[in-house]
């Protein structure tokens, strides 16, 4: 507590005089015509992978995309996995996962990343633990840019939530761009075009 | 128009040439100019090294050169920077930013020329020096994210016969710094010599700034390497 | 005592390196430079990013309350830590009450800055970093060179040398995917087998009680939801008011660091998971200090991307180690001299005040004016070497005077012309090691002038 109140104390002798808040409604903002088009580019542009199908292609999409996958889960009826996340307890029991996949909430244009909140991903660690990532996203859901995103969303509605903008990365050796550092190793986007 | 004209120290010590090249400009333009016959120096070098507070004779000795003048010109743009910014007028409604010009800024903005007389028949590369690029925004530097401009390289193009070369790294910094150039002599060094090799390997023949004191660096190394890369201020080339 | 030239020097003295120190962080420059660029706003993004954070310092309290009430109420546990000490020692305790003996921590400025990692090593607990580039420098028993890239530094071959000796990967090996893929493998168990996480934290929101991490490894993310224990460690400046602003910084921020639209992962905490416990400190150390000089408290604004680390032409040239304090660069050399004066003097003589740090950064920061005015705190505290204190002097006398001015350049030129070459390249002459001394003309400006112009030259 006491350096709770030396820390405000110090605050207030020595900060600044107020400066006004402006409004980020002033930004004049770059207009996006395709949000859709934009959106698919930019994802394959940062490593992922877009597939267009219907609403009920899911499964078999994923079954035709990850043949071989042993261990897979799900957050979203459309794909039935492996694994009952529900009957997780310990996050490290997802150390197998093959593929995970789940439903984005909404798509962002300007960067190509999908939200994704707690209640779409069941399990915290799951879109990180697993070997491939697979989202479900309705095309009705891209918006523009970041400031539309978090027009849209409630940051604080769930306690946890992220954006993934492609699979996992680093360039930490000589800035050589590698994928799957620690998050999964590949992202597919399943685009449920709307009618 | 009547111009004072501005020559820092080391022009006025050095490189004599560079300011008569702004005189006859000047002249050719149209101006009266009169050269204030007790300048000495803005204060700059001191300052930049942390002794502002030994600069303030210099300043003063400034001021009373110059004060009476509505527009001062100057062939360098970090000398001018260090006059907008740190000296200050005695009377406040006519600050020095409104009066010192660099000399392109002084072309362009005040004498909005459209014209040069003669011409310069030579490959030129344009090293835009930082406080002139940066300071006194005589361009866009390469980090903004706005529609490219420079009035140094606008003049050059206007000047018949010049071919002005692109660079790969077209606004780094040459390394000079003032004392910078001496108390990090190897970095300084290894700066400039990457300056030099971008104009070489755009097969530059002279290369040209808004300010001596970059070249005199890049000119130093050029001599002792014995490189085959003449350097000139731009005054010179704009005069030539 | 950090000496900047002299480890700049020693860098220099290979320079093939140095080309390619250059030539690397050059290539991020122009990454970002094309990010950027695809965003037409991007002037005014920053304008406001940099109002967000000048409004945020100057309601600092009133927004640090805010958010422990919210963070409170949504189960977080938040702690206050006046300086370094106090930081560690809570981690410590936190961590002992669970009997931590093993944690996986992601990438944090602070707590390199609070010196955590051995502070925790020893007291028995074992520190594993695991983004890749800290885990490199951690297992070469050296210390990170950039904030965003870490082991910038290090040539792949000697990276490949590390991970031989310490993961065992193949003798020689040196392909970044074979390294990075090996990396993979040995932190996934680190992960597994770990007690404890902790992480920075890249914003704070005041109005929901939240953080939000920035990585695109997903090594943080790794490490907090296979815990139970998490502690995020922060700075007091990462606070923002409210989680719309995110959309400001989140565009700005990755488009600086690497020239990427936004980092892989955009992580929002606002309550700990089932069953865990989720810990926020909350660190000064200095930072109120800084918030009390005008000149340079808008270096809080930081959202520590690195861009002007990568833009800096003498950065790229002397290599982030040069500078001796955490945060290296243009951004580190006004910072550390705030927090000892006398050790990081060097510091703002390293940059030939150039600007483009300034014109880079996102928020704003006039970094090379606030290097200008730390050399005159230095000069008027006395921390510059007494021979250029007196050359200084020398100059301001010199300069005072027109009289003086005019015979000193006259006698200055004289001498020089009829000096022999080897008096004048003599040792002491720093300039003349690779460089020509300027031509010593017989007359002045002022001559020529009085001459062609007054008609009255003597
Ligand atoms: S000072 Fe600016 S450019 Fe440098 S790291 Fe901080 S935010 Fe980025």
């Amino acid at each position: 507590m006491e350096s709770r109140s030396t820390i405000l104390a110090a605050v207030r002798a020595n900060k600044p005089g107020e400066v006004a808040l402006p409004s980020i409604r002033t930004i004049e903002r770059n207009e996006i015509s395709n949000c859709t088009d934009t959106f698919k580019n930019l994802v394959q542009a940062i490593g992922g992978k877009v597939e267009e199908i219907q609403y009920n292609e899911v499964q078999e999409t994923v079954e035709r995309l990850f043949p071989d996958a042993k261990y897979t889960a799900s957050g979203t009826k459309r794909y039935k996995g492996t694994i009952q996340l529900e009957h997780i307890t310990d996050p490290k029991a997802l150390e197998n996962l093959d593929v995970f996949v789940c439903r984005g909430l909404l798509g962002v244009a300007e960067n190509g990343a999908v939200w994704l909140p707690e209640s779409a991903i069941v399990h915290r660690v799951a879109p990180f633990i697993t070997q491939h990532m697979v989202v479900v996203l309705n095309e009705s859901t891209i918006l523009e840019d970041m400031h539309a995103a978090y027009d849209e969303i409630d940051v604080a509605e769930y306690g946890f939530g992220f954006f993934m903008a492609g699979p996992s990365k680093t360039a930490d050796i000589e800035q050589s761009l590698v994928h799957g550092a620690h998050g999964p190793r590949s992202l597919t986007v399943l685009l449920l075009k709307t009618l | 128009m009547r111009v004072a004209l501005f020559v820092p120290c080391y022009i006025d010590q050095l490189y004599p040439h560079v300011a008569v090249a702004t005189l006859e400009l000047l002249e050719s333009l149209g101006c009266t100019v009169a050269f204030p016959l007790d300048q000495t120096c803005c204060g700059q070098p001191m300052a930049n090294a942390g002794f502002e507070h030994v600069s303030a004779k210099a300043m003063s000795v400034f001021i009373d050169n110059f004060d009476l003048y509505d527009y001062i010109v100057a062939p360098s743009g970090s000398c001018v920077l260090h006059v907008h910014e740190h000296i200050k007028a005695p009377d406040s409604s006519r600050p020095f930013s409104d009066r010192v010009f660099e000399f392109c800024q002084f072309l362009m903005d005040v004498l909005e020329v459209k014209e040069l007389p003669g011409s310069f028949n030579q490959k030129v590369g344009l090293h835009e020096s930082c406080h002139g690029l940066r300071g006194l925004r005589l361009g866009v530097s390469s980090e903004l994210r706005k529609t490219p401009y420079s009035k140094p390289a606008h003049l050059l193009s206007m000047k018949k016969g010049v071919e002005l070369v692109p660079l790969t790294r077209w606004d780094e910094c040459c390394g000079f710094g003032g004392t910078f150039a001496v108390s990090e002599e190897a970095v300084s060094v290894k700066m400039g010599k990457d300056r030099i090799q971008d104009h070489l390997d755009h097969e530059v023949e002279v290369l040209t700034s808004t300010d001596m004191s970059c070249l005199m660096h890049l000119d130093g190394l050029i001599k002792k390497e014995r490189i085959p890369l003449k350097v000139m201020h731009i005054a010179e080339v704009l005069n030539g | 005592m950090v000496n900047h030239a002299k480890n700049a020097e020693a860098f220099n003295q290979d320079e093939a390196r140095t080309n390619w120190h250059d030539e690397t962080l050059w290539f991020v420059r122009e990454k970002r430079d094309k990010a950027s660029g695809q965003i037409p706003e991007w002037e005014a993004l920053r304008e406001l990013a940099s109002g967000i954070k000048d409004h945020t310092l100057s309601k600092l309290d009133v927004y640090l309350e805010e958010f422990e009430k919210k963070a409170t109420e949504n189960g977080i546990k938040v702690h206050w830590a006046v300086d370094a000490q106090a930081h560690n020692e809570k981690v410590f305790e936190i961590l002992s009450d669970h009997g931590v003996k093993r944690i996986v921590k992601s990438k944090s400025m602070l707590t390199e800055e609070c010196h955590l990692n051995p502070y925790l090593e020893e007291k028995g607990i074992e520190v594993v970093d695991t983004d890749l580039g800290e885990r490199i420098v951690q297992l070469a028993e050296d210390t990170p060179s950039h904030i965003v890239l870490p082991a910038i530094h290090l040539k792949k071959e000697e990276v490949g040398e590390v991970f031989h000796n310490r993961i065992g990967t193949d003798k020689g090996a040196s392909d970044p995917y074979y390294l990075t893929e090996a990396a993979r493998q040995h932190l996934r168990q680190q992960f597994l087998t770990a007690d404890a996480a902790i992480t920075g934290v890249n914003f704070a929101i005041a109005e929901t009680g939240g953080i939000v991490i920035c990585t695109n490894e997903g090594n943080a993310d790794m490490g907090v939801h296979t815990q139970n224990v998490h502690i995020a460690c922060m700075g007091i400046e990462k606070i923002i008011p409210r989680a719309e602003h995110l959309g400001v910084f989140l565009r700005l921020l990755a488009r600086s660091a690497t020239g990427q639209h936004l980092t892989v992962y955009t992580s929002h905490l606002h309550k700990p998971k089932e069953g865990s416990e989720l810990h926020v400190i909350l660190v000064d150390n200095g930072r109120t200090e800084q918030l009390g000089r005008p000149d340079f408290r808008n270096s809080l604004k930081c959202i520590r991307c690195g861009a002007c680390m990568n833009t800096c032409p003498i950065y790229r040239r002397s290599g982030g180690h040069s500078y001796g304090s955490t945060i290296p660069g243009p951004i580190g050399a006004i910072l550390s001299p705030g927090y000892d004066l006398e050790k990081y003097s060097s510091l703002p003589f390293a940059s030939t005040l150039c600007g483009s740090c300034s014109d880079v950064c996102p928020v704003k920061i006039d970094i090379h004016t606030q290097l200008y005015k730390w050399r005159q705190v230095a000069g008027a505290e006395g921390h510059i070497a007494g021979s250029k204190k007196r050359a200084m002097r020398f100059m301001g006398m010199v300069f005072g005077s027109p009289h003086f001015y005019r015979k000193v350049g006259r006698l200055m030129r004289r001498a020089a012309r009829f000096m022999p070459n080897k008096w004048i390249y003599n040792r002491r002459n720093v300039w003349g090691k690779s460089r020509e001394i300027p031509p010593m003309p017989k007359e002045s400006f002022r001559d020529w002038y009085m001459k062609n112009r007054l008609g009255n030259g003597k």
